[in-house]
């Protein structure tokens, strides 16, 4: 069974935020305002944080593009009391939104605070709603909603592989955000397939997870020179 | 007969708040229910626009209603647990105010859930929670816990009612098919009161272990995450005590508006704003015993993360609710209290005030800060509440004050046959009790019989 993950090299990244914007369009996520990122209300699947070390004036700053990490071992699924967030066999965590409360347990318990609130009805620039995709639910108000690494992607490529009679080949499923990255510095792949691209990346020197001592186990590993 | 006068008394007193009705009482719940109205109309716009209405954000998911939350379900520790104990105890001094104290626990729980229910961004799948329940879930433990809870303190209120509601089906002619049907049949026969005394104390042992884990289940949906100084084990004990000592002073506070509005000077006597004084002030020590454990640990630690969390309660964006905290629960108590002058009536009342919203801000300080510094240091919340948050919190208090107040109008809100029984039998009781106590004396070591007359003596000695 694969074990899908994603390999983020930092040292090739520009922080052009061109994976961010293919993910809005991607998932269909409604389009932020500026009161809304006023008060911290944006919905990102994926967000560009800033990572800033040392004082002024040695200041160094990089940007990271942070998706959801889909744990492993993930805090946020243990402490949902309807199930609607759970991880599939393949390693990703989906979140059911049909099913969500809205009681915001996951987004609190995540130790990343990558999990967003609906907390309008999702709104678009005129003429927009037309452009939507149709292959994403598109969510109401009051649920919760996060990256889930282009789920449907997957869905369709297993379909089409199994139309056209042969096994899932490694480029057939990547997230729009690793197949936009004009630097190329997004790999998407299977984590159990020693000899793929990813898990090949995965063992190298640079590579290192977000908050690792949490035990947490994320699938998203980073690469950076000097860590 | 002396006794019989004392009865007759006791129920003229106890059963006129329901008899009469004032015009105060009218207006009162004229504008409680104001305040009530205009928090279901805040309540609409949240469910009509969703919860964007609220100051909640993103790292800060949760707010005022998780804080009501906790802050409701703690008060609801002032009744059942206490009147428990202090029935199993035996403690004569409880007879008139256990009933004061059972129904904040019941009325208060439904503003604990209410509160929940105010939180959810999908109210209207509320029923996911049964259909698709996980027991893995925090959140789970406590819909049981709050649950078995709520149902236990109810049973635990009606059962020591069902004599009062006798007496009143057979005094008062207002709604006698009310008090009919509540009554069960009453009829005061040995078996039933043997099966009644049975019930209660049956019950008052059971609803123990339940309240404690009620306000522990509560605190573990914080200790169950990773999240800095959320996950601390202390975290169970720590809610317990804050839940007890906000619930004492709830009830000092109940009982004193009870005295003053229904004039009931003889029954909520100052003995017993004295000893739930004194309980208050241990609870004080505990509690800050508590918090210091917590602080320090975390401080000594010194763990960025949690530093970070340390640091925004200590002198940060939460100093002001920090620092209200402390000189709520502990410097103005702690002087009050700990002050033979000071702990009156209106001493305990005001220090009693100051516990309620200092265990109020308690929860917000625990709630809050966590959220808004994260782990990862790069998302910084800050959290204003809105209109919608402070109403919904009013009409909380309102709510709960009318439902109360409703109550007293119901039933008798001191209960009548504890008072009699106590008149009846607990004197002779106790004195019969404290005599186990002693050491045996001369006389009936060696086998001879006290007489009546000396019987007689000791037991006005021991009254004394
Ligand atoms: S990063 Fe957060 S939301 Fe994503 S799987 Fe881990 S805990 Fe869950
Ligand atoms: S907000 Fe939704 S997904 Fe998250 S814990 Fe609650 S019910 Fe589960």
């Amino acid at each position: 069974m694969a074990k899908w993950g994603m390999v983020i090299d930092l040292d090739k990244c520009s922080a052009c935020q061109a994976c961010v914007v293919a993910c809005q369009a991607e998932n269909n996520i409604p389009n932020s305002n500026p009161e809304s990122a006023a008060k911290g209300r944006n919905i990102h699947w994926l967000e560009m944080i800033p990572f800033i070390e040392e004082e002024y004036p040695n200041t160094q700053m990089k940007l990271v593009p942070r998706p959801c990490m889909h744990c492993e071992h993930p805090p946020c699924i243990k402490v949902c009391p309807v199930g609607a967030t759970q991880i599939s066999s393949e390693g990703i965590v989906g979140q059911i939104n049909a099913r969500c409360i809205g009681c915001r347990y996951c987004t609190a318990a995540c130790p990343y605070t990558v999990k967003s609130f609906n907390w309008f009805k999702p709104q678009w620039a005129k003429g927009m709603e037309r452009a939507l995709n149709p292959d994403v639910t598109v969510r109401y108000n009051g649920v919760v909603e996060k990256c889930t690494f282009c789920h449907h992607r997957l869905q369709k490529a297993k379909d089409k592989a199994r139309y056209e009679g042969r096994e899932l080949g490694p480029d057939d499923y990547i997230p729009a955000c690793v197949q936009t990255c004009p630097s190329e510095a997004m790999y998407f792949g299977d984590l159990d397939n020693p000899k793929s691209k990813v898990a090949i990346l995965a063992r190298s020197r640079r590579a290192f997870q977000l908050l690792e001592d949490l035990g947490t186990h994320p699938k998203v590993i980073y690469l950076n020179e000097g860590v | 007969m002396d006794l019989s006068k004392a009865f007759e008394h006791d129920e003229k007193i106890l059963l006129k708040p329901i008899q009469e009705a004032n015009r105060n009482f009218y207006i009162t719940v004229g504008l409680l229910s104001l305040i009530v109205g205009w928090g279901f109309y805040a309540y609409f716009q949240q469910f009509q626009n969703g919860l964007g209405v609220t100051g909640l954000n993103r790292p800060v998911y949760w707010g005022f209603y998780i804080t009501n939350f906790v802050f409701f379900i703690g008060i609801s520790h002032a009744g059942t647990l206490i009147s428990a104990i202090l029935r199993i105890a035996q403690a004569e001094w409880r007879r008139a105010i256990t009933r004061s104290a059972e129904v904040i626990t019941v009325m208060v729980i439904l503003f604990g859930v209410a509160s929940i229910l105010m939180d959810l961004g999908r109210p209207d799948r509320i029923i996911n929670i049964i259909k698709f329940g996980r027991f893995q879930s925090p959140l789970l433990w406590d819909v049981t816990s709050i649950t078995i809870y709520l149902t236990g303190s109810t049973v635990y209120l009606y059962l020591p009612l069902i004599p009062d509601i006798a007496i009143m089906r057979d005094k008062t002619k207002k709604r006698k098919w009310l008090y009919t049907v509540l009554a069960l049949g009453w009829e005061g026969t040995p078996k039933q009161w043997h099966r009644l005394e049975l019930a209660i104390s049956v019950m008052a042992i059971l609803v123990i272990p339940v309240a404690v884990s009620v306000h522990t289940v509560v605190s573990f949906v914080f200790a169950m995450t990773v999240q800095p100084m959320w996950h601390s084990a202390i975290f169970g004990p720590y809610f317990v005590v804050g839940a007890i000592y906000s619930g004492i002073a709830a009830l000092i506070v109940a009982m004193a508006l009870i005295r003053w509005v229904y004039k009931l000077d003889d029954y909520l006597k100052d003995i017993h704003f004295t000893n739930l004084g004194i309980l208050l002030f241990v609870f004080t020590l505990l509690w800050t015993y508590f918090t210091f454990a917590e602080y320090l640990t975390t401080f000594y630690g010194a763990e960025p993360t949690h530093m970070a969390v340390f640091w925004s309660k200590f002198n940060g964006e939460y100093k002001y609710e920090f620092w209200g905290m402390v000189v709520c629960c502990l410097v103005i108590p702690g002087i009050i209290l700990s002050n033979r002058k000071l702990r009156t009536i209106k001493g305990s009342v005001f220090a009693s005030l100051a516990i309620t919203v200092g265990m109020w801000l308690e929860r917000f300080i625990i709630v809050v800060p966590t959220l808004a510094n994260p782990r990862l240091p790069y998302e910084r919340g800050v959290y204003h509440p809105t209109w919608v948050e402070l109403s919904l919190l009013a009409g909380c208090f309102a709510f709960f004050i009318l439902l109360y107040v409703l109550f007293t109008k119901f039933f008798p809100i001191v209960s009548i046959w504890e008072i009699a029984e106590g008149r009846k039998h607990a004197v002779a009781e106790v004195a019969g009790r404290v005599k186990t106590y002693l050491p045996d004396t001369y006389g009936e070591m060696h086998g001879v019989v006290v007489s009546g007359q000396e019987e007689k003596t000791i037991l006005k000695d021991i009254q004394q």
